[in-house]
């Protein structure tokens, strides 16, 4: 680790225009969607994506608690991204929010605040819990990618549904979906969702540097691989409403 | 946060007369939808920081310390210095801000900031190895003083000004002499942030308090001269076209603005 630390041009992440795991720079990594897997929830869904797991219950429209913030013109949309201590295959790290939980939380809040038609339930809650139970890079968006399946699922009505992937720069070219390694030796990550009907862009960060051109590009790559990602989140909830929850849930 | 009546009532009222003001092609203040309020730039506000800068957008007031200390390196890069980036929204600053703990706009703000300096290789962390476990730790903070809107952008500034007048300390083994230098921090690169809200179909750079509280989306660019090095959506949504435009905003304003601090 420290050897790679302190040399982290030297780290080649693209061979022959193959990736470490053998994808081109086009490709995703192979990507499970379960909806429905929970008893209690209103909605949920389970992200298998690459290395992540990710599990995400929704509860609601329900009563907002503390009852005084309660807007008597619709839902409050709330979020609660969380990484479990147990999630990398580092150290155990500390459990309960970091200042990175509270940053992913309030935006991925806000890519559904656009999306839950939330005038059709005033006074009221729409909780989405997210649990990072194993990360692998990209948990950001694997995580808003389950949060739309569960929306659905729980059937809150949505002006579209959501599907998002990170395109980032590592070994000098663009790559879709970066593996845990690629974002951390690369040059820049570009986390992006796209809402499926409208394109509309409801997440965008970036970090590292790009230019102007290859941001844009990124954006086209990202765009692309999303609509691949809206096919497998609309299968799942098919398969949920074909044959509901008749299959143990193994994850 | 509580929703109050008067608060939603005057929201509304706000948004209706700023969009009538946007759709004659002006702003409340006269600007053009995409000029910045008047920017002022004071390096070394601060006696007690290695550096600092007061910087003023309009009325809003962001203070920025950089300061040195002493740190065990992070596990995964223990031949770099470490940096860190903290921001407080001061109860003085903003009727609508509360003492307390960090709230989510506030670690927000300060992750941009640290996104937008540590991408844009301002510093050069390995510089700040001093022996095996020990290195150096900068620390931004970031202390909103006044809220008249956009304090991101304020506090991007502010930072790399901050930087800019940031000298390096002397250094007695693993100790630092505190007051003396060896020279100037000389950052590498400037990064300068553009913040952009839409209100209605209209984008405004810059947004005043009072248009921020009317607005339906958020975006924040910062660039370093050649390249992007942090991007921030807040709420709402943006189009691919919008995007190509914001870029172009943010270059040719972050080109101008950085331009101040080098001054």
């Amino acid at each position: 680790m420290n050897e790679m630390a302190s040399s982290v041009t030297d780290v080649r992440l693209v061979i022959d225009g193959k990736r470490l795991d053998g994808r081109s720079p086009e490709d995703l990594r192979s990507v499970r969607i379960e909806a429905g897997i929970l008893h209690e929830a209103d909605g949920s869904a389970f992200v298998e994506w690459g290395g992540n797991k990710i599990l995400c219950g929704v509860y609601g429209p329900r009563e907002c608690i503390p009852r005084f913030a309660a807007s008597p013109y619709r839902a409050l949309v709330k979020c609660r991204y969380m990484m479990s201590p147990f999630a990398s295959l580092e150290e155990h790290s500390r459990s309960g929010p970091s200042r990175r939980s509270t940053e992913l939380s309030k935006v991925i809040r806000e890519v559904f605040e656009n999306l839950v038609i939330a005038e059709k339930f005033p006074n009221t809650q729409i909780d989405i819990y997210i649990d990072v139970l194993q990360a692998d890079g990209g948990t950001r968006t694997a995580s808003i990618t389950a949060a739309a399946v569960a929306l659905a699922n729980a059937g809150i009505p949505m002006r579209d549904m959501v599907s998002a992937v990170a395109v980032g720069k590592a070994d000098g070219q663009l790559l879709v979906d970066l593996g845990k390694a690629e974002d951390n030796f690369g040059q820049s990550d570009t986390p992006i969702a796209f809402s499926s009907r409208d394109k509309d862009i409801l997440l965008l960060q970036m970090d590292g540097l790009l230019t102007k051109e290859e941001l844009l590009r990124a954006v086209d790559m990202a765009e692309a691989a999303a609509v691949n990602i809206h096919a497998l989140q609309a299968d799942a909830l098919r398969r949920f409403y074909e044959q509901p929850s008749q299959k143990r849930f193994e994850m | 946060m509580a929703e109050e009546l008067k608060d939603i009532v005057m929201s509304r009222i706000r948004k209706d007369v700023l969009l009538t003001t946007l759709a004659k092609g002006t702003r409340y203040d006269g600007r053009p939808f995409d000029g910045f309020r008047e920017i002022s730039i004071q390096k070394g506000a601060l006696k007690s920081a290695d550096g600092s800068a007061l910087v003023s957008i309009g009325g809003t007031k962001v203070l920025a310390s950089v300061k040195f200390d002493i740190a065990t390196p992070f596990a995964d890069r223990p031949k770099e210095g470490v940096l860190i980036s903290n921001a407080e929204l001061l109860p003085t600053a903003s009727p609508s801000f509360e003492p307390g703990p960090p709230d989510e706009n506030s670690v927000e703000f300060a992750r941009i900031v640290d996104r937008a300096v540590r991408s844009a290789e301002c510093v050069d962390l390995k510089s700040f190895f001093i022996e095996d476990g020990k290195v150096m730790s900068l620390f931004i903070d970031l202390y909103v003083m006044d809220h008249a809107g956009n304090f991101i952008d304020a506090g991007t500034l502010a930072a790399a000004a901050a930087l800019a007048d940031a000298k390096m300390p002397k250094l007695e083994g693993a100790k630092i002499l505190r007051g003396q230098y060896v020279g100037p921090l000389n950052p590498r690169a400037l990064p300068v942030s553009v913040t952009m809200i839409k209100v209605g179909k209209n984008w405004l750079v810059d947004p005043s308090r009072d248009e921020e509280l009317a607005q339906d989306g958020r975006l924040t660019i910062a660039t370093t001269g050649e390249h992007v090095c942090a991007i921030q959506k807040g709420r709402g949504s943006i189009t691919k076209g919008e995007l190509t435009e914001a870029l172009d905003i943010a270059f040719k304003k972050g080109n101008e603005i950085r331009a101040m601090i080098e001054r």
